[in-house]
């Protein structure tokens, strides 16, 4: 059980998506502006990377690692190249079908996300928990809570960083600086704020 | 000959003008995290610009034929096995590199450079233009990768491509190594300043502020 809380830690805070793995950044910068967005697009993280890191970890296991097809009598079948297609695969039908289910029950919800619930099928932070997951090799209650974990851990960054954006919508910048440049300074500023939970881990 | 000066430009203006990391935002993520050596970012920026320009290409020749519906699953379909291909030749060949990209490359997959341009140019542009926009961008995404990852791998390491530029100070030389080059945040402190370079020259491309604060000695209201 502790194990699985360390873990829990570890993958939202430790190592986090966007500020120390540098992964989903695209959106983590596109989609920080408002806080409103910026909520709605954690919370679908959350969602999105709970159903489809342990989904993954399922087929990995049962139809693509080496010598998963041994009970058929082809043990030697190694299919684990063909992993990247099948978890974008997985990701692509999991955004769709979310996107479908809010639509038909909760449409306020599914009209709150907007557009960017069907971005998320290229979202890299997605993909690379499933990638992560093969190359930890996690098992299925592990995927769960790394899969919650990391969801939490974008959701806790980008919710931050759209705070702060938009206080600094009233600060008086140089030009070039504006926009762009200045939310990666702050993007910096937040990921030295995070480094030191590594510290604490290692404590 | 105009065709030739479009080519040229199509193909000159993703360096700088239309930077797909510093102006459009897409791609961030790889180019990032992969910059602590040179070594990393000239093959990041290789496989990247190798999957990018062949992607365009096929999706360009095909694109009449890809109903609207399924077009982001039918582009997402054939970039993965573009990329399957290239991290098994980065197994077979490169193994180290390749141990250290980790699972960037898979990545390449979903990275919204790749997609961006498809989606945005190659799907409504003949297979010529689509490539050559395609290796115009992958180009002006090295550029910025070879830029950062020179920068942290000579002041965190005092080497450039693993050879010794600056001796370091506990071998003997005068150069106390910057640890902090080496770690996530001064990867973002550089693109930001990167980003402020650029648009201090090209004063075009800075944002417009979203509020002007109202003049001195006028009654707000």
């Amino acid at each position: 059980m502790s194990d699985l809380w360390t873990l829990f830690l570890q993958a939202s805070f430790v190592s986090n998506m966007p500020l120390s793995l540098f992964l989903g950044l695209c959106t983590f910068i596109a989609l920080s502006r408002r806080t409103e967005a910026a909520l709605g697009l954690g919370v679908a993280m959350i969602g999105v990377m709970g159903v489809t890191v342990p989904l993954n970890q399922v087929i990995y296991d049962g139809l693509l690692a080496p010598g998963a097809w041994g009970w058929a009598g082809l043990p030697e079948l190694d299919l684990s190249y063909l992993s990247l297609i099948a978890f974008i695969g997985v990701i692509a039908a999991t955004v769709q079908l979310l996107e479908m289910v809010l639509d038909r029950f909760f449409p306020a919800i599914h009209a709150a996300f907007g557009v960017f619930l069907p971005l998320l099928t290229v979202q890299c932070a997605i993909l690379a928990g499933s990638l992560f997951m093969v190359e930890r090799r996690y098992t299925l209650p592990e995927s769960v809570v790394f899969g919650l974990g990391s969801g939490l851990g974008f959701a806790v960054a980008v919710v931050m960083l759209s705070a702060i954006r938009s206080r600094l919508a009233y600060a008086d910048l140089p030009d070039g600086l504006r926009g762009l440049g200045i939310t990666f300074v702050l993007a910096g500023l937040m990921s030295l704020g995070f480094a030191s939970f590594a510290l604490m881990a290692a404590e | 000959m105009a065709r030739a000066t479009g080519l040229w430009g199509t193909l000159t203006a993703p360096l700088l003008r239309e930077n797909p990391i510093t102006l459009q935002i897409l791609g961030l993520c790889s180019a990032l995290a992969v910059t602590t050596s040179m070594a990393t970012a000239l093959t990041m920026s290789v496989a990247l610009t190798v999957v990018l320009t062949l992607a365009a290409g096929l999706i360009s020749l095909i694109r009449r034929h890809i109903p609207d519906t399924i077009r982001l699953i039918v582009q997402i379909v054939i970039v993965a096995s573009l990329v399957i291909v290239i991290d098994q030749v980065l197994q077979a060949w490169f193994f180290e590199i390749s141990r250290a990209l980790s699972v960037f490359v898979g990545l390449i997959t979903t990275n919204c450079l790749v997609l961006g341009r498809t989606e945005g140019f190659a799907r409504h542009n003949p297979p010529l233009p689509a490539m050559v926009d395609a290796f115009g961008n992958g180009l002006g995404y090295s550029l910025i990768l070879l830029v950062i990852g020179a920068l942290r791998e000579l002041f965190g390491k005092g080497e450039l491509f693993g050879q010794t530029i600056l001796p370091l100070a506990d071998e003997g030389g005068w150069f106390t190594p910057l640890s902090l080059m080496l770690l996530a945040p001064s990867a973002f402190f550089l693109l930001g300043g990167l980003v402020w370079a650029i648009r201090s020259v090209m004063t075009g491309q800075a944002e417009a502020p979203e509020h002007v604060a109202p003049r001195q000695g006028e009654p707000a209201e």
